[in-house]
């Protein structure tokens, strides 16, 4: 009995911790292509899946093609976003940085309150929502969705980043901007290019997510802080050790919320970003580096 | 110095002397709130602007002075004026313990650090509910006494809030253009070089952190003595960036500066009345739009935009 509920926290902590896996990755591809710690992230979150409802309630369109233009729409806020705050910027100094972000975030959540409300939405489940039966748990089959969407993303992450021009353009810049530059790439494309990719990733997450926990113009500020905290338990990079902090920290909230006690569920994400930002700066998996510190 | 002394007694005077120009309760009650709020904008100035330290959780630090007030004073019915330093102390040395492991990080890391360090304290606020009373909040907070007076209405918290207020201005003034200041300013603009001149920059950082928690937290005893209600909704994330907005929006490392943001982002939502749920994109609209075309705040960019016009009038006279 204890053990069923054990496993059936860890499901459901996976698949929480595979949309923070993403939101995390959106993250770290800002931050490693610019060092910039996009404060909006979240907010991308929140567009996908309150777009995916517009498309699917106010243009009737179905399913298959509500995710594709909800995913478009926040691409392009996500260009807006970089061509218009971030690049005129100035004296791009880290608190600008963090304060525009901050702005750009604030903005964003005001105007999707404009937009949509402040009532909760509820977007339905891809494939119905029949629970399925593993060993003495139950999962629902948006679970399942929601881990193999995220596997996917990261394999085309992986192949984008390993195998195409643009993707080893990126890798070079977040290695050495200038040395980047010198060799031909086009350093500020690659930034904007970055938040295109990593405001598509958020949106993934938030549709994926929004059948699963509703959906409203705030939601992005916790989902995006608990992606942030995920991407620093990866060690801020894009691959393999971000998914893992991902589902650690989906794993552990579920378990303290279980076991512990729900209404500090969200402190604990907090706890651990303090202590591995204490303890170990870069990242569970990573070497000393002291970028950051 | 003279000319700061000056400006600063011009400023007292005025200050002192507003409640005789403008009459009715409800414009007092929102003065009440912007000099609390100049205090808090002070209080992250100092970290922010003079020390070049961000803190996304200083909402957390005014929450914890209001909340120990609150819960000394009714709970364990002390004296406010006993309760209000004890708050400063525990807040004062927590800050001071976290601020050695809190401030090794740097830019968006110390960013983010500090805004954990809020939202666990407000998640703490809302848990705790034997002690605060929870979301719910704690009320019969006392009202504070000297001698026979009972600060209870708007024009006397008014008086009360703006000495304090006073008070902690021209101490910051005064620690702004001392040793100390220029230790911190050298801190800011290079911390290998502040430290090769021998500024203990690690220790002066905490230092000054845990003022700015200080400070903080006496704007929360006041806060909560002068509302008699405190919720947690008043110390959340919200908050905390409200107040980068009044900093940044006044001036980096100006206290008048503090003062402008702080005057100017609490009467906002007054003047504002019909958009009550749209404040919120002007405050991020203001962010953005001050960062990229008034970096210095307030207190630079209006005087820089009057010499603009004015040479441009200038040599469209000549022309």
């Amino acid at each position: 009995m204890q053990f069923d509920q054990i496993l059936q926290y860890i499901l459901s902590g996976l698949s929480t911790g595979a949309i923070y896996a993403l939101i995390g990755i959106g993250f770290s591809i800002i931050y490693n292509a610019t060092g910039i710690i996009n404060f909006a992230q979240g907010e991308f979150v929140m567009l996908g899946g309150l777009l995916t409802l517009s498309s699917l309630e106010l243009l009737k369109l179905p399913l298959w093609a509500a995710i594709p233009s909800a995913i478009a729409v926040s691409t392009v806020v996500g260009f807006l976003f970089e061509r218009l705050a971030i690049r005129p910027l100035k004296q791009p100094t880290p608190i600008n940085l963090v304060i525009i972000t901050i702005g750009g975030s604030i903005l964003i959540r005001g105007l999707a309150m404009l937009v949509w409300g402040k009532d909760t939405h509820s977007i339905p489940p891809f494939s119905g929502d029949t629970p399925i039966a593993i060993g003495g748990a139950t999962i629902l089959p948006q679970h399942l969705w929601i881990l193999a969407i995220t596997l996917i993303i990261i394999v085309i992450n992986k192949v984008y980043f390993y195998h195409t021009i643009s993707g080893k353009a990126m890798r070079a810049c977040s290695y050495n901007r200038r040395a980047a530059g010198l060799v031909g790439i086009d350093v500020r494309r690659m930034v904007l290019f970055s938040f295109v990719i990593s405001s598509a990733m958020g949106a993934i997450a938030g549709i994926i997510v929004a059948p699963l926990t509703m959906t409203a113009y705030d939601v992005g500020v916790m989902l995006g802080l608990k992606g942030f905290c995920a991407a620093i338990i990866g060690g801020m990079s894009s691959g393999i050790s971000t998914v893992i902090g991902g589902l650690i920290l989906g794993i552990l909230e579920s378990l303290g919320a279980g076991l512990i006690s729900s209404g500090y569920k969200d402190a604990i994400a907090f706890i651990i970003l303090l202590l591995i930002l204490f303890i170990r700066p870069q990242g569970l998996f990573g070497k000393a580096n002291s970028e950051r510190v | 110095m003279t000319r700061d002394l000056l400006l600063f007694a011009c400023f007292s005077l005025l200050i002192m002397l507003a409640p005789q120009l403008f009459t009715g309760g409800y414009l007092m009650n929102v003065l009440v709130f912007v000099g609390i709020n100049t205090m808090l904008a002070i209080a992250l100035n100092l970290l922010l602007g003079y020390a070049g330290q961000i803190s996304l959780g200083h909402a957390g630090f005014f929450g914890l002075g209001a909340y120990l007030s609150g819960i000394l004073t009714t709970t364990f019915s002390l004296n406010p004026w006993g309760a209000m330093p004890i708050a400063a102390l525990v807040v004062g040395c927590l800050a001071y313990l976290i601020g050695f492991p809190i401030l090794k990080l740097k830019g968006h890391y110390l960013a983010m650090a500090t805004l954990g360090l809020g939202v666990i304290i407000y998640i703490v606020f809302n848990e705790t509910v034997n002690l605060t009373g929870g979301p719910s909040g704690l009320s019969g907070i006392p009202n504070l006494r000297l001698g026979g007076i009972v600060f209870d209405s708007d024009v006397k918290n008014y008086y009360l809030i703006w000495v304090v207020t006073l008070m902690v201005m021209l101490f910051s003034i005064n620690l702004a253009n001392s040793r100390i200041g220029r230790a911190l300013r050298a801190v800011h603009d290079s911390d290998v070089a502040a430290q090769v001149l021998g500024v203990n920059s690690r220790l002066l950082k905490v230092q000054i952190f845990a003022l700015s928690a200080i400070i903080s937290s006496l704007a929360g005893s006041f806060y909560a003595h002068t509302m008699t209600f405190i919720s947690p909704a008043s110390f959340g994330f919200n908050f905390s960036i409200e107040l980068l907005t009044m900093v940044v929006i006044g001036g980096l490392g100006s206290i008048y500066g503090s003062f402008l943001g702080a005057a100017l982002l609490t009467l906002l939502p007054e003047i504002l009345r019909g958009a009550n749920d749209y404040d919120i994109i002007i405050y991020g609209a203001l962010l953005v739009l001050m960062v990229m075309f008034m970096p210095g705040g307030l207190v630079r960019g209006i005087p820089a935009l009057y010499r603009k016009i004015v040479t441009r009038r200038g040599e469209a006279g000549h022309a």
